[in-house]
Formats: structure tokens, C-alpha cells, sequence
């Protein structure tokens, strides 16, 4: 027929614009990234391997973003400024950096030479690599981020679903214990269970799960009460169906639009707090390099204005990566109130 | 209404005893007992400690009694005004707790002060026009901002006004005593994080009463502009921006736990940090217990505030 | 009449949007001469610029909305020439508003009294004690209660029917030159309709304002106004006196949309609907020429899709002109379409029966922790009892809080009966929520929704939607024969086969509407319970899916519960009738019974107060009072009593009516006396009989 005729003519990159390709690709770039980064250790010397895919992954998905989001100057900045950070994540062990561990020449400022090696962005007070530090350094706290951003968020929709749809004690329940939750504030909760389950990554992504699930639960729940008086609903009852089907099949797919806008603003949120947390020193633990813990040992180090740059470089790295998240949910609202 | 603010009462209590029992069973485990008795005796002391005598040391501090029968003493302690004890610094949690607040409650003042009439006025003169240049650019300056996080604009403004211009102190510890100028840094940086939210929330509010049929036959009514802006849209639009920012003071004390640590300001938050890194437990619980309080009051004077400035609500 | 200024004159007014797409037309060459105490309706379909236009008359186009072409004089002065100022100063005193929707037009924060005096304070610069006077006694001529405790009310203290009155007062308190009415009665039940109405034209006689009324319905515009426009896509296709139009129309459009409303002589087996083929068009997909010529049958190539149309004055009458290239060749009274009649269906054996069923809910404003202690209860339904036979139509007809929905909650499962039974063959389903009923008793039972927008999920495709019906009720399982069903089902709705593999948001309205009918078919069901199926359709779309809805249900034989407010929609096409008011059955009785005497009061009232379209029949005039009371509120004895106008104090407000039968099958329930009940008179009558 004429509209599939019209499919098949259209470009490779167009076709890759659907939910499958689409998903398919962000697994190719998200899951080396994260074995790389959870359990590079395990993997041993060519760990750096499984990268590989995920460099064209990244840059195709890149691509595709700009694409998709051209209508909004917004979310192609918020957009490229990710995906740079997200291209550095999985190309760093390819790029001619110098170790970032390894100590050479300490207190060198930018833009100078010592010891045949010229250091773009100086040295941090043990003499390691900014430039290299500073890109090394956000492969921990995208890969927790995300990885915590996305736990909270299966959290939050499963009690949202489960709060708003099926309503009576179920929701009382699960509302109360939300609000528990709620009325910690945020960095208290944080440093209650990362100080009980110790710093780590994968506390990290618990406490965030504990941080960050009863808001998510909340508005999934008002959207759920909102959907589950549409007569497609209605239909689904109607017709017998199991209410374990109605939340998946009916609720769940007409939830996810609205709650992308958030997710990218909670994306923000949660690298404020790994990085904050990991500067308190209850967050990532040294040795590698990452944002939190580079402010960290500056601000105890480096209160000059002439060692300014080893403050300002995580900053400015930092501020970056959440500008991006929070310029592509702007981006992502204003495209869905256009339409 | 009265029964809306009852209900809310008794909430906040159950709330409240909930979250403390919460954290009593968190501070319960035999590895905090450890981590306390190694802060207390030294590590090598602990070490050395046969199990009897560490046994007694529980005994001492009173820790080997069942976990419930603490619990209903501490809060029995609690209800007679007695917070306990701090081991780190060494005198009673109560008015350790209180001049730590006093401190925050100096630094939130100002905040607030600054913070409400930037972002009201901002998001009111965004949302009036929505999609002008004038909305777009203060948009774009309240995405930027809020985009730093307190650590990042913490350095930042310590960058420049502290260690470029040396206009400022670098540190907010008032060894010296109370100094202003020690709270300017802490006090913006605060601001600087946190106005923008509530700018973002207020012109949305704004935007979408502007929109509103309402306000459309008041136009069409033939009032002065200024006066459907005033009259009109003013009163409907700042009923959510105002419920937000009296919630804002949750977020607050999560920020000051950072700025008072960059800024080694001696305030609640810092208070927190130390003791959890200690352990020292009764100052963390008694903090916490604050927190937690001070989240639920300020839900129920938004819940109440909301119902008052909203006759649909109030009325029903 | 000629010497007269007009009040208002559109001279070739155009009228764009400006969005990501480009330019869109929303209004083109537009003429309108509106003179002294005139009334003049604007009817048209949704998207067709009928508000747009009163808009622009408001110099209100919003911020990608301009007027591109032509003029609009008020008073012989060009208002795009206006200053601000200027333009302040007329709206809202010399030209005023009433919107659709009352509630959402008034501001939500201010009491009525406050928004009332403004108009007062800023056009006459009366004081505020002064003003609030004023504004007091405007709400006294609008028939309100109490106008002193409105004043100091918010909206939402009060009735729909209540704030379309406050509207309207706020519109006269400067007593306005030209009055716009923006589809002022489309939120409101009936019979408050009813009295909106009514108000509006005594306004027309007592202050002389002259008045625009916008109105998707033609039966309204012939109730208020003295001329009209029938606007079709953004541009006027035909303007006239209104006995002209509605009686000597002169454009296939006009013809159709009355083809396909359904008038009283029209009938569902001698006198089908006949639907106009296809749907509007959206706005940047307007053909060439003519807007209407893909739609229309007496299309010809090369003349009506070249060029854009002119409107053309019909010969011998000056006033009515017409945008039809052909008008003058089509002969009126042969060519038209006529639907095919089509044999009567004969009823089978009883598929469900009713006996009095009753639902009641319990309302606990308790929270978890603090008992609020007042428990209500709603009596949502209270002893229903009736019967449906195979291939057989009843309409079950109310307003709001009728109890209408709550019935179809309790027959499809999804609410227990308080008491009573619901047997559908020898299954009894009151006590049966659908998780326990077997699948072929959940398949046997379907429904068809309301809103076109509702009805289908957003997320799936059309043919998984329809598939899983299928699938689930176990009438196929492989994947090549459930497909082919969908297919089957897709033809038998007359939509292309390859909408399966679209999304909803692709179909238009109508189109979903076909889509929720297939889906309620597809398990080959018993009865169909189908609830308001059109009423949220374009006028022209809806006798389509009408027609359609009533052809596969006399294929199957199945029986159909209708659902509906519309008295006009049920006299069409349902064989029997149950009229029900605050939960309770008022009457019932077949179609012709109910029609007409004897007639319960409250079903005299709703047959005046639906409006119809039709020159050739004459209405008593009846305007109940007040407003439908709350269902967790119901008045004591006949829950009628607040409003009827045949009350017998002292009896009617205490006791329950009993039911009187007139022969088989009709029941009333009332305390007039049977004798009394038969003496009432028709309500619609043919105009030439009433003459005489």
C-alpha cells in the first residue's frame, strides 16, 4: 500500500527513529558502559574492550537526538552537552590522556609545561592529570546517576501504578510510607542510609531509590488516578482483564510521556546529589577520579586563587552535565505542550 | 477546616513516631554499637576488649536493654525535653541543637528574604508574557542557575569574591564572632540554587492563569490591563509558588548541610554531618527528629495556607 | 430598515492562525450585517471559525492569531483602527460576552459581587456601594434566587445553570450594544438549557440588544434568532432570513446537516438518516474551490474546484445568498438523497431484565486517622425495573445524576447491586462483579463509550485493540484468523483495512467511534449498552455512525440499551424508552407512548425543552425551575417535586408517587391522578394543526 511505500523510501536514519532501534541502541551504549564502570575490576586488563560498540552507539543515538529535537534550540544544547559527557564516558580508555592516577608533577597551573608534559588543565595538588581527571571523572557519577535515577524510578512507577490504580488500603499504605519518606529532607535521608549501608556506589543507588521514589510514586499515582477514568479503561475492566494487566498494558504506556520530562529533571537532581554527597565524603571513594571527590580534596587542599582551576574545573563540569539534563526536559516540555 | 488541620496533627505525629522508630532500629545494629565503642575507647582499645568487658561497656552506656524499651525511654527523655547527649562534643544535645538552629535559622532568614521576592517578581513578569523575549531570557537565566548545584556555585562565588577580589571571607566560621560579611557567600549561594525553581514554578503558574478563560472575560470585560493582572491573575496565580515556597524550607536544610560544610559555617546541617560521621548517635536522631518536624509543619502550613487562599478548597 | 446603521458589519473579514505549519485560514471572506435588535446565529461544526469569528468581533485573536484581511464595523467605525484604549471602553459595555463554559469563565479567587461591580465601576464610573446595587439588581432580572447571597458567593458555590446567569447579567449590567453568545447553553443539562433560553430572548425583548448566537445546534438558533449563517471549513456557505434556510435551503451543506439531524418525521425504518459521506476537512488540508465538494454529490470537475467561491444571492430574495456554484441547477426538491427504508425489525424473547435493582453508595468523608462521622448515602439507583428483548432498542434517557451511568457500572460488573436483579438470560448479575462472570457472559454484555477520545488507548494500535477483544473472549486464538476478524470487523465499520496498524491519534472522531463499535462487536455480544455513542461528535458525523451502530445491531439481532440525554436522537431509534430523573424511573413505555399523552411532568418537560430544528412543528413552551437537585441530596417524597410545576403540596413532597399503568407496559409514577395525566396536551404538534 501507498503509506508503506512510503516508509520503505525513507533514509536508514529515519527508520532507526522508532522505539525499537531506539532502545536497542541505548542498551548497546548504556550496558558496556556500566559493566565498564560496575565491575571493570572483575573483567581484568581488557575491560576497556567491551567499550568498543558503544562509541558508534553513542554517536548514532547523537545523531538521532539532534534529529528528534530539532524544533527545540534548547534541547540540542541540553542534548549535546549530555551527549559529549556520555561520548567522553565511553571513549575514554581510547583517548590519548595521560593516567589519571598517577602522580607527576604536583601544583602545575594550566597551559604549562613540566617535566616534558604539557598539562592543558594543570595538575591537582598530588600532580595528577586534570584534563585527564576531569574526563575520566564522569563515567561514576553518569553510570550511579542513571543507574539510581532508573531504579527509583521502576520504584516509584510499580507503588504509583499499584497506589493509584487499585486505590483503598493499598494506597493509604503506600502513601503513608511516602510521606515518611518525604518528610525527611533530602540530604538527611542521604546521609542516615549511606552513613548506616557505608559509601558506596550501589548504596548510592539505594538511597536515591529511597530519595527520589515516593515523589515519583506520587506523580505516577495522580497520573494513574487521572487515566484510570478513561473509558479505555473502562473497556479493559469490562472485559475482565486481570487489574496486573490494566496497570501494565493499559496504564503504564500512556504514563510514560508525561514522566520523561521528570526523569530528565531527576537525572539533574541525582548527579547534585552523588556529587555532593561524594564532596561530604559519603558518596564514591577515591582513588578514581570523579567530580565530587576532586572538589573534595581541592576545597581542602587549594583555597588560593592561583589553584582556583582545581575547584573550578569539577564545577564547571558538573554544572555543565545538569545543565544538559535540565535544558532537555525544558526542551521535551515545550515540545509536548506544542503539539 | 479545623478538621483538616487535626487531621494533619495527628499525622504529623504518627509521622513523626514512625520515622523516629525508623532511625532508633537503624542505630540499633551491633555494627553502630562497635563503631560507637571504637570511636569512644579507640580502635586498639576495641580490639583488646574481651567480650565481657565490652558487654560492660554496652552495660554502661546503657546499650544492652532491649531495643523497644530504649526506644520508649528516649522518648519518654524526648517528651520531658531531654535529647541526650553528645559524646563528640561533649555537653547536652539540647543546647548544642539550639545554637546550631539559631545559626541556620540566621542564614534560612536571609535567604528567604532574598530568594521570595526574586523569584515571585521574576516569574510573574515571565509568566505575564509567555513566550516574549523578556519570558524566554528569564527562563533561560533560572534553567542556568538552577542548574548549579549549591557545591558548584559555592565554589564559583568563592572563586571570585573570595580568593580573586578578596571582597569576602573564605570561610564562614564566626571565630571572631557574628561578621555579615561572613554570611554573604553561604546566603547566595543558597539563593542562587534555589530561586530559580520557584521563578520556573511561578511563571508556569502565571502562564497558565494568563491563558485562562477567566482571565480572558476580564479582558474582554473591558478592565484596565493592569488591573486583570493585579486583580485577576496575581491572587490565582501565587496560590501554588506560595505552598511551594513554604516547602522550600525542606530543600533548604538539605542545601545547608553543603554550604555550611564549604563554608564551615557552624550551623544544623554541619551539626548532622559531623555526628553521622562520628557516630554520634543521639545528635543524629535529635537532628533528624528536627528535620522531620520542621518538613511536617511546614507541610501543614502550606496545606492550611493553600485552603485559605483557595475559596474552592476553603468552601468545600 | 436600510437607512439604519447596522450595529455591526463584517466586510470580507479573514482571519489566519499562525503556527509551526505556516499560515492556517481560519476564517475567510466573512459578511455580516447585524442591525438594531437583530438576532443572527452563526451554525457550524467544530473547526468551522463560528468562535473565531465572535473573537475577532472582540479584537481577542490571541498571541498567533491575526486578522488578515477586510473589516468589522462597529457602529459604522472600523475597529482595527481602535486604540486600546478604545477598544477597553467598548468591551464589555457596548459589546459583551457569554462563553461556553460558565464555571471556567469566571475567576475562581473573587466573589460574583466583586466581578459583577467592575463592569459598573470602570465603564460608568459608578462607585463600589453604587455598582454592587447595580450588579444586585441585574441578578434579580436574570431570574436569580437570593441575589444578595450570589453576591457574596465564589463561582463554585453555585449551580452551572446558576453561573451561565451570572454570564449574562455581567454581560447587560453596562446594557450592551451587541451581545456575542458563545455556545451558552452546550454545558448544561436540558432542561436548564431550557431556561437559559428563554431568558435570552426575553433579553432580546426587553433591552433591544442586538445579538450574535453561536450555536452547534440548528434547533437553538431557531428557537433565538431571526437570521442565520451556516458556516462550513472557515467560510459562510449560506445567509438568509431563517425561515428562508430552514425551510427553502439553498446548499448541499445546509441540506445535509439537516438530513442528517433527526427531526420528528424522521424514523428508523421508513425514514432513515442520510449521514454526509466523509468528514470535515482540517484546516490546512482544504481543497480548492469549494471546501464542501469532497463531501458533496452534486460535484462537478472543473467548475466547483477552481478558483475561490463567491457567495451568490438567490434569485427573488435579496437577503439569502448562497456559496454554491450550482445551486441554481440542482432542483431541490427531486435530487436530494433519501435514505433507503428498510423493514422493521420484530423483537425476539426477553434478553435482560431489570427488577428493581438498586444501588446505593456509601460516602464516608472520614479520613484514615480522624472519622469525619458523616456518612451519606447516595441512592444512585433506586428500584429499577424493566425488560429489553432481543433486537430490540431501549433508550434509557436523563440528565445528569439520572443514575444512567451508574446503571451501566452495575450491569457491565464493575459495582455490585445494593438490591434487586439484573438477569441477562438465566444469568443474575447484580451480585456478580465481573472477575467472577465467565467469559461468555463478559462477552455477551459490551459497551459502546461516550468520548471518541477516551474510548480507544492512545499507546496501541487499532488492530491490537480490536485483537484482544477477540482474543480474550476466546472466538479465535491463532494469529492469522484473529487477524482476519479484525479485518472483517474494520469492513463491517466501513473503515480501510489498514487503519489495524494505526494509533488512535491518527482517527478522527468519528473514525474512533467506529473503532469502539467494532471492538464492542467483536465478541459477538447479546446486549450492547452504548452510552451517548454520538453525542460527542460533529452533527454530521454523528447520523453516520448512527446509522452504522443500528445497521450491525439489526444484522445481529442484538439488543441495545441506549444511553442519552437527547429526546430528539431516542424518538429515532429506539423502539421503547425509559425516562429516569434522580436515580428513580420516571415512566416508560414505547417510543410512541412516551411521546406522547399521558405524560409524566418531568417527560412533558424534557420533550419542550429540546430544541428542534424543524419550521414545521409547533412546541409548548414549559421552563422548570431551579435546578436538578444533588444525588446524595434528593428531595423527600417524588424526587420531582422541587421543580415540577404540577406539585401538589403536602403530597407530592411526602410520600412516594405510586406507579400508574397505562395499558402494557407504560407505567408513570406520579401522584396526578390517571385521569388528570391523560388530559395533558401534545407537546409537538405540526404547526398547521396548531393554526387552526
Amino acid at each position: 500500500m501507498a503509506v508503506t511505500d512510503i516508509q520503505a523510501s525513507q533514509p536508514f536514519l529515519s527508520r532507526l527513529l522508532r522505539p525499537r532501534p531506539v532502545i536497542a541502541l541505548l542498551l548497546l551504549m548504556w550496558l558496556p558502559l556500566m559493566a565498564y564502570v560496575m565491575f571493570g575490576k572483575t573483567i581484568g586488563n581488557n575491560a576497556q574492550m567491551v567499550l568498543l560498540p558503544a562509541i558508534p552507539a553513542t554517536l548514532i543515538l547523537y545523531i538521532l537526538g539532534i534529529r528528534a529535537f530539532r524544533e527545540s534550540w534548547v534541547a540540542v544544547i541540553g542534548l549535546t552537552l549530555v551527549f559529549f559527557w556520555l561520548l567522553m564516558a565511553v571513549s575514554a580508555p581510547y583517548l590519548p590522556l595521560l593516567d589519571p592516577n598517577k602522580p607527576i608533577a604536583p601544583f602545575t597551573t594550566p597551559f604549562t609545561e613540566r617535566k616534558d608534559v604539557f598539562f592543558w588543565l594543570g595538575t591537582d595538588f598530588k600532580g595528577r592529570d586534570m584534563l585527564s581527571r576531569m574526563i575520566w571523572g564522569c563515567q561514576r557519577v553518569l553510570v550511579w546517576g542513571v543507574t539510581a535515577t532508573l531504579v527509583a524510578y521502576v520504584v516509584g512507577a510499580l507503588f504509583g501504578l499499584i497506589s493509584g490504580y487499585l486505590s483503598g488500603w493499598w494506597d493509604e499504605i503506600i502513601s503513608f510510607a511516602a510521606n515518611v519518606l518525604l518528610s525527611f529532607p533530602v540530604m538527611v535521608l542521604f546521609i542516615v542510609i549511606l552513613n548506616y549501608l557505608g559509601p558506596s556506589g550501589f548504596n548510592i543507588v539505594v538511597a536515591v531509590t529511597f530519595a527520589s521514589a515516593p515523589a515519583i510514586m506520587r506523580i505516577v499515582r495522580g497520573l494513574a488516578l487521572d487515566i484510570k477514568t478513561r473509558d479505555y479503561v473502562f473497556a479493559a475492566q469490562t472485559r475482565g482483564e486481570h487489574p496486573l494487566y490494566i496497570m501494565i498494558f493499559e496504564l503504564l504506556p500512556n504514563v510514560r510521556g508525561p514522566i520523561i520530562v521528570d526523569a530528565c529533571l531527576r537525572l539533574g537532581y541525582t548527579t547534585v546529589a552523588i556529587t555532593t554527597l561524594t564532596f561530604l565524603g559519603l558518596g564514591l571513594q577515591p582513588p578514581d577520579p570523579d567530580w565530587g571527590l576532586m572538589i573534595r580534596e581541592s576545597a581542602k587542599t587549594a583555597m588560593l586563587w592561583k589553584f582556583s582551576y582545581m575547584l573550578l574545573v569539577p564545577a564547571l563540569s558538573v554544572s555543565s552535565l545538569i545543565l544538559g539534563f535540565n535544558l532537555m526536559a525544558d526542551g521535551l516540555r515545550e515540545m509536548s505542550l506544542r503539539d | 477546616m479545623l478538621k483538616l488541620v487535626l487531621r494533619r496533627l495527628v499525622q504529623m505525629v504518627l509521622i513523626m513516631a514512625v520515622s523516629s522508630l525508623l532511625l532508633f532500629a537503624i542505630f540499633d545494629t551491633p555494627e553502630f554499637k562497635k563503631r560507637l565503642a571504637v570511636q569512644e575507647l579507640g580502635g586498639f582499645a576495641v580490639s583488646a576488649l574481651t567480650e565481657d568487658s565490652y558487654q560492660d561497656w554496652l552495660a554502661a552506656r546503657g546499650l544492652d536493654v532491649p531495643f523497644y524499651q530504649r526506644y520508649a525511654n528516649w522518648v519518654g527523655n524526648i517528651l520531658t525535653g531531654d535529647f541526650g547527649f553528645s559524646f563528640e562534643k561533649n555537653r547536652p544535645v539540647a543546647p548544642l541543637l539550639a545554637d546550631r538552629l539559631a545559626n541556620t535559622g540566621i542564614l534560612a532568614f536571609f535567604v528567604f528574604a532574598l530568594m521570595i521576592p526574586i523569584s515571585l517578581v521574576l516569574g510573574v513578569l515571565a509568566g505575564m508574557k509567555e513566550g516574549s523575549l523578556q519570558d524566554r531570557s528569564i527562563s533561560f537565566i533560572s534553567v542556568f542557575t538552577t542548574s548549579i548545584p549549591e557545591i558548584a556555585s559555592a565554589i564559583l562565588l568563592t572563586i571570585v569574591f573570595a580568593l580573586g577580589l578578596g571582597w569576602l571571607p573564605v570561610k564562614s566560621a564566626m571565630i571572631g564572632g557574628f561578621d555579615f560579611r561572613e554570611l554573604v557567600l553561604p546566603v547566595l549561594t543558597l539563593v542562587i540554587y534555589d530561586f530559580g525553581y520557584v521563578a520556573r514554578m511561578t511563571r508556569a503558574s502565571m502562564a497558565e492563569v494568563m491563558t485562562s478563560q477567566y482571565i480572558r472575560t476580564a479582558i474582554l470585560k473591558g478592565i484596565p490591563y493592569r488591573r486583570v493582572v493585579m486583580k485577576h491573575a496575581l491572587r490565582n496565580a501565587l496560590i501554588a509558588p506560595f505552598t511551594l515556597i513554604v516547602l522550600q524550607l525542606n530543600w533548604l536544610l538539605s542545601g545547608v548541610v553543603v554550604v555550611e560544610v564549604f563554608f564551615e559555617y557552624d550551623g544544623f546541617g554541619k551539626l548532622l554531618l559531623e555526628a553521622a560521621l562520628f557516630p554520634d548517635v543521639e545528635v543524629v536522631q535529635a537532628c533528624t527528629l528536627v528535620a522531620v518536624a520542621v518538613a511536617v509543619v511546614s507541610q501543614i502550613i502550606s496545606d492550611i495556607g493553600y485552603t485559605f487562599l483557595n475559596p474552592r478548597i476553603r468552601f468545600a | 430598515m436600510s437607512d439604519q446603521t447596522p450595529v455591526l458589519e463584517c466586510r470580507n473579514l479573514c482571519i489566519s492562525y499562525y503556527t509551526r505549519a505556516g499560515e492556517i485560514p481560519a476564517v475567510v471572506d466573512f459578511n455580516l450585517k447585524l442591525m438594531p435588535g437583530e438576532a443572527h446565529g452563526i451554525v457550524g461544526e467544530s473547526g468551522c471559525g463560528k468562535s473565531t469569528v465572535a473573537l475577532a468581533i472582540m479584537q481577542y485573536m490571541g498571541k498567533n492569531g491575526a486578522i488578515v484581511g477586510g473589516e468589522i464595523l462597529f457602529e459604522g467605525r472600523d475597529m482595527r483602527t481602535m486604540s486600546d484604549e478604545e477598544l477597553r471602553r467598548i468591551r464589555g459595555s457596548k459589546i459583551a460576552m457569554v462563553y461556553q463554559e460558565p464555571m471556567a469563565s469566571l475567576n475562581p479567587s473573587m466573589l460574583i459581587g466583586a466581578q459583577l461591580a467592575e463592569v459598573p465601576i470602570y465603564h460608568d464610573g459608578l462607585s463600589e456601594a453604587d455598582a454592587l446595587r447595580r450588579a444586585e439588581e441585574m441578578l434579580a432580572k436574570v431570574r436569580l434566587p437570593d441575589p444578595k447571597r450570589i453576591l457574596n458567593s465564589y463561582p463554585h458555590q453555585i449551580s452551572g445553570g446558576q453561573q451561565q446567569r451570572v454570564v449574562i447579567a455581567m454581560a447587560l449590567l453596562s446594557n450592551p450594544k451587541l451581545l456575542l453568545l458563545d455556545e451558552p447553553t452546550t454545558a448544561l443539562d436540558v432542561t436548564v438549557e431550557a431556561g437559559i433560553v428563554e431568558l435570552i430572548n426575553e433579553i432580546a425583548e426587553e433591552f433591544g440588544t442586538s445579538m450574535i448566537y453561536i450555536s452547534h445546534n440548528l434547533g437553538l438558533i431557531l428557537e433565538t434568532c431571526d437570521r442565520l449563517t451556516v458556516m462550513y471549513s472557515g467560510e459562510a456557505v449560506e445567509v438568509g432570513d431563517i425561515h428562508d434556510v430552514f425551510e427553502e435551503m439553498r446548499h448541499p451543506y445546509t441540506r445535509g446537516l439537516f438530513g442528517s439531524i433527526p427531526l420528528p418525521g424522521a424514523d428508523k425504518n421508513a425514514h432513515p438518516l442520510v449521514a454526509i459521506p466523509g468528514q470535515l476537512p482540517l484546516p490546512h488540508e482544504r481543497p480548492e474551490g469549494c471546501n464542501f465538494a469532497p463531501r458533496c454529490t452534486f460535484f462537478r470537475d472543473g467548475l466547483c474546484n477552481v478558483g475561490a467561491l463567491k457567495m451568490h444571492p438567490v434569485p427573488g430574495d435579496d437577503d439569502h445568498k448562497v456559496r454554491c456554484e450550482r445551486f441554481q441547477e440542482i432542483d431541490w426538491d427531486r435530487d436530494l438523497p433519501k435514505g433507503e427504508a428498510k423493514p422493521p425489525v420484530l423483537p425476539g424473547d426477553t434478553v435482560l431484565s431489570v427488577e428493581n435493582m438498586t444501588k446505593h453508595y456509601i460516602i464516608d468523608e472520614g479520613g484514615l486517622f480522624v472519622s469525619g462521622g458523616d456518612a451519606r448515602t447516595v441512592k444512585a439507583n433506586e428500584k429499577l425495573s424493566f425488560e429489553a428483548r432481543e433486537a430490540e432498542t431501549v433508550a434509557i434517557v436523563g440528565e445528569s445524576g439520572c443514575g444512567k451511568s451508574t446503571f451501566a457500572k452495575v450491569l457491565m460488573g464493575l459495582e455490585d447491586a445494593t438490591d434487586g436483579k439484573v438477569m441477562l438470560g438465566d444469568v443474575e448479575l447484580g451480585a456478580l462483579p465481573v472477575d467472577k462472570r465467565d467469559k461468555s457472559t463478559i462477552a455477551k454484555l459490551q459497551m459502546v463509550f461516550q468520548n471518541p477520545f477516551d474510548t480507544l488507548n492512545p499507546s496501541h494500535t487499532i488492530g491490537g485493540q480490536i485483537g484482544r477483544v477477540i482474543r480474550k473472549f476466546g472466538v479465535a486464538s491463532d494469529e492469522a484468523e484473529v487477524n482476519e476478524i479484525v479485518m472483517r470487523l474494520l469492513d463491517t465499520v466501513k473503515l480501510p483495512r489498514d487503519f489495524a496498524k494505526r494509533k488512535p491519534r491518527q482517527l478522527s472522531g468519528g473514525q474512533k467511534q467506529r473503532v469502539g463499535i467494532a471492538r464492542a462487536f467483536a465478541g459477538n455480544p447479546k446486549v450492547v449498552i452504548a452510552d451517548e455513542p454520538v453525542s460527542a461528535l460533529d452533527v454530521s458525523v454523528q447520523a453516520a455512525v448512527t446509522e452504522l451502530l443500528m445497521d450491525i445491531q439489526r444484522e445481529n439481532r442484538t439488543t441495545m440499551l441506549f444511553i442519552s440525554h437527547d429526546l430528539s436522537v431516542v424518538r429515532y431509534l429506539a423502539d421503547r424508552i425509559v425516562v429516569m430523573y434522580l436515580g428513580r424511573i420516571m415512566e416508560q413505555g414505547t417510543t410512541e407512548e412516551i411521546f406522547a399523552p399521558p405524560y409524566h411532568p418531568y417527560t412533558e418537560a424534557l420533550l419542550a425543552a429540546v430544541p428542534i430544528a424543524d419550521t414545521r412543528v409547533e412546541k409548548r413552551h414549559i421552563v422548570l425551575k431551579g435546578e436538578i437537585p444533588s444525588p446524595s441530596n434528593p428531595p423527600k417524597g417524588c424526587p420531582f417535586s422541587t421543580r415540577c410545576p404540577y406539585m401538589i403540596p403536602g403530597t407530592c413532597d411526602v410520600d412516594l408517587p405510586p406507579l400508574r399503568s397505562f395499558g402494557e407496559g407504560h407505567g408513570i409514577l406520579c401522584h396526578l391522578d390517571p385521569a388528570e395525566l391523560s388530559k395533558m396536551e401534545p407537546v409537538i404538534k405540526p404547526r398547521a394543526q396548531a393554526a387552526e
